[in-house]
């Protein structure tokens, strides 16, 4: 109940969480300093300053392309086996490191969390953030390597499919932060989940579509691979870029529904954890 | 005036011990209670806040039933010991954490200063970080840019502000922070002892600014400490809490009063210190008998220019290579003012098995007012606490001097002691 006399109201019994959309806009400052500090102390000291976002998904891409393209044999669905790779890789860098940071959002800021309110969700949001600006620069090298075999071959097509991709970028991003804010939220007082995460991460790596594409996967695999909430946004991700492999509406269905409810969960567990999660963490 | 924080019986329950397998089965007891609409049961046995004595519950109230107002305008000191729950109070009305219990109102916007410096990054330079302190203490952009000549001003570092913080000097890396924290808008200050950071001049500065935000600007201010003094400089009203309950709230004067007597060790007519008095200590030994005295009789009045003396009693229980015995004359704030220990050079002394008594003269005249004692002995090689009491007897040098030769004419008092001093006047 809003009673307009007063401007804050802590009541023991309110259970819900308390940021709301007006908290989160008036600190919008907050954010872009957020993201500002976490981009600037990334490359502080380095000689190569923000090259260091585009080594690692090249480094990367070598490799797998070496492992599973050369050894194994994988197929790339039709799509030059550098950019499937670096493009696959640039996908799940940005949702586990998106997802790793955030669930551990309550613990790292446990020192600024148990001094000072502000909106919990604004440091969540800010790790979208700064994540999304190191993507940028990551799709910027796809692109490059992209209009490479756009002059050299017809292995790759511009399709108006293009369009989607802000659309699969903010669904992965809203995942791996739905799943990450539930994790913070139970491991605030119970750490067991923390402890499993780096195995899950693996796990959920190799049952989505980075290093294979649906295409190549048969039998009860196929289903398990589709369950994924990552693979349909894997895919969509190179289908907007490439225009290559197609997309059944079932699953794009499935991917909206799955992302809306991994993401409800996730904000809703955060906003009760986040009022007394000091005393606990 | 209207209120601008109503407090309804908030408290706060901590779970003692760790957290593990144990404490997750206890949740889901309490989890299945809730479920079927019953009460918490293990809030029903918690206990208040008492370090000393080793309770049956792991559940303790850190606050229990805390209901106040403060209006508009006040500024009110909140005073108590270590763990009566003064920062759990502020935690709670800061919003960084939530009550059991109870209902808070506020009215107008509140900044709260639980520390200085808070989200600070070291790579950043001092630009750059007060701009970020200042949006997580909840100011706009726009608002810090304003304002930002005046924070780099008021903080003395000018030279490196656009050097990354982490080649500050602790001192400079306290001022920047409460710099930006003083520039803070806000109806309402909460201030946690920040203060007790940084040197005497900027302290002084720290002070200055917190007196002229809450008397000039007619902010609301809320400020907790330890340190009497500056209570009663800053603050009109004062709330004294103890082990999570409100003892007492009104003006500062009288409870700070409240407090200090609340905490004097009360003696039987002769002088005898009843057990238990002890703020802590290991207990090796106990002081048992302290008196002050006027030629060899116990006397609590001393005319302005009386030397008093001390007879005190001591029970060691075993041998003690190294103790440090110490007197401390306090003044009614419970500041000390000079320490008296039997050697000159404040070295330890041997005490064997057995009772002592020490015979005190002390050779200083002390300004007219009210004093009282702390009596302390502590190991000199670990400088751990033997024995420690707080306000121990009362004091008294009136303004007059026995033969009205040594009048003393202001109301007010200008010292403590009275010292020589050799004045040579010369007109020139």
């Amino acid at each position: 109940m809003e009673d307009p006399q007063w401007d804050v109201v802590i009541d023991a019994k309110e259970s819900k969480g308390r940021s709301s959309f007006k908290d989160l806009w008036r600190y919008r400052d907050l954010l872009w300093l957020l993201v500002r500090r976490d981009f600037v102390s990334f490359y502080k000291q380095t000689i190569l300053g923000p090259i260091w976002f585009l080594i690692q998904p090249i480094f990367t891409a070598a490799i797998y392309l070496f492992v599973f393209g050369n050894l194994a044999g994988l197929s790339s669905d039709g799509i030059p086996p550098p950019l499937f790779y670096i493009s696959g890789i640039t996908a799940w860098t940005y949702f586990s490191e998106t997802l790793v940071k955030t669930s551990g959002v309550l613990r790292d800021n446990a020192s600024i969390f148990g001094k000072v309110y502000f909106p919990r969700l604004i440091m969540p949001l800010s790790i979208i953030f700064s994540n999304l600006f190191r993507l940028g620069i990551q799709l910027m090298l796809i692109f490059i390597i992209m209009s490479y075999y756009l002059i050299t071959s017809d292995l790759v097509i511009i399709t108006p499919a293009i369009f989607l991709l802000p659309f699969v970028i903010i669904v992965i991003a809203v995942q791996s932060v739905g799943i990450g804010l539930f994790v913070s939220a139970i491991t605030s007082k119970y750490r067991d989940l923390a402890l499993l995460l780096g195995f899950g991460l693996q796990l959920l790596m190799f049952t989505s579509t980075v290093v294979y594409p649906l295409s190549g996967v048969g039998g009860i695999f196929k289903l398990i691979v589709a369950a994924n909430p990552l693979s349909f946004a894997i895919e969509l991700f190179r289908f907007s870029m490439f225009g290559k492999g197609t997309i059944p509406i079932e699953g794009l269905l499935y991917l909206c529904g799955i992302t809306t409810t991994i993401f409800m969960l996730g904000l809703i567990s955060f906003n009760r954890a986040e009022k007394t999660f000091v005393d606990t963490i | 005036m209207s209120v601008a924080i109503q407090i309804n019986g908030i408290s706060k329950a901590y779970q003692l011990g760790v957290i593990n397998t144990g404490s997750f089965s206890s949740d889901l007891i309490r989890w299945w209670a809730l479920k079927r609409g019953k009460e918490d049961p293990y809030l029903q046995i918690a206990e208040e806040n008492d370090r000393s004595s080793l309770g049956s519950s792991n559940i303790v109230w850190s606050l229990k039933d805390v209901t106040f107002n403060i209006l508009q305008g006040d500024s009110v000191g909140v005073m108590g010991r270590n763990g009566a729950g003064k920062s759990t109070l502020l935690k709670i009305l800061s919003q960084v954490t939530h009550p059991t219990t109870g209902q808070i109102k506020i009215k107008g916007k509140v900044a709260s200063l639980l520390e200085v410096g808070t989200g600070f990054h070291p790579e950043l330079t001092g630009r750059d970080n007060i701009f970020l302190n200042g949006a997580i203490l909840g100011m706009r952009k726009q608002e810090i840019k304003t304002k930002f000549d005046e924070i780099v001003a008021f903080s003395g570092v000018e030279r490196y502000i656009d050097t990354p913080v982490k080649r500050y000097s602790s001192g400079m890396y306290v001022r920047l922070a409460f710099a930006v924290a003083a520039h803070l808008e806000s109806d309402i200050l909460i201030v946690d002892e920040v203060l007790a950071v940084g040197d005497v001049e900027f302290q002084k500065k720290c002070m200055g600014k917190m007196n002229q935000l809450g008397k000039s600007n007619g902010r609301t201010i809320l400020f907790v400490s330890h340190n009497m003094a500056a209570i009663k400089s800053l603050c009109k009203q004062a709330l004294f809490l103890e082990k999570g309950k409100v003892k007492s709230f009104g003006e500062t004067g009288t409870i700070v009063n409240d407090y200090l007597s609340a905490y004097s060790v009360r003696q039987a007519g002769d002088g005898a210190i009843p057990c238990g008095s002890s703020l802590h200590g290991t207990g090796e030994a106990r002081y048992t008998r302290f008196q002050i005295c006027k030629n060899g009789n116990g006397c609590e009045d001393f005319f302005f220019g009386e030397k008093p003396s001390l007879l005190v009693h001591m029970e060691v229980y075993q041998h003690i290579s190294d103790a440090v015995v110490g007197v401390h004359l306090v003044n009614i704030y419970g500041e000390k003012i000079m320490m008296m220990t039997p050697d000159k050079n404040y070295k330890s002394v041997m005490l064997e098995k057995g009772s002592y008594q020490f015979s005190i003269e002390i050779d200083e005249i002390l300004m007219p007012g009210e004093y009282s004692f702390n009596l302390a002995v502590s190991k000199y090689n670990t400088g751990s606490d033997i024995d420690y009491l707080e306000s121990v007897g009362t004091l008294r040098v009136l303004r007059d001097s026995i033969d009205h030769e040594l009048d003393y004419p202001w109301a007010t008092i200008h010292g403590f002691l009275k010292p020589q001093s050799i004045w040579d006047i010369k007109r020139i």
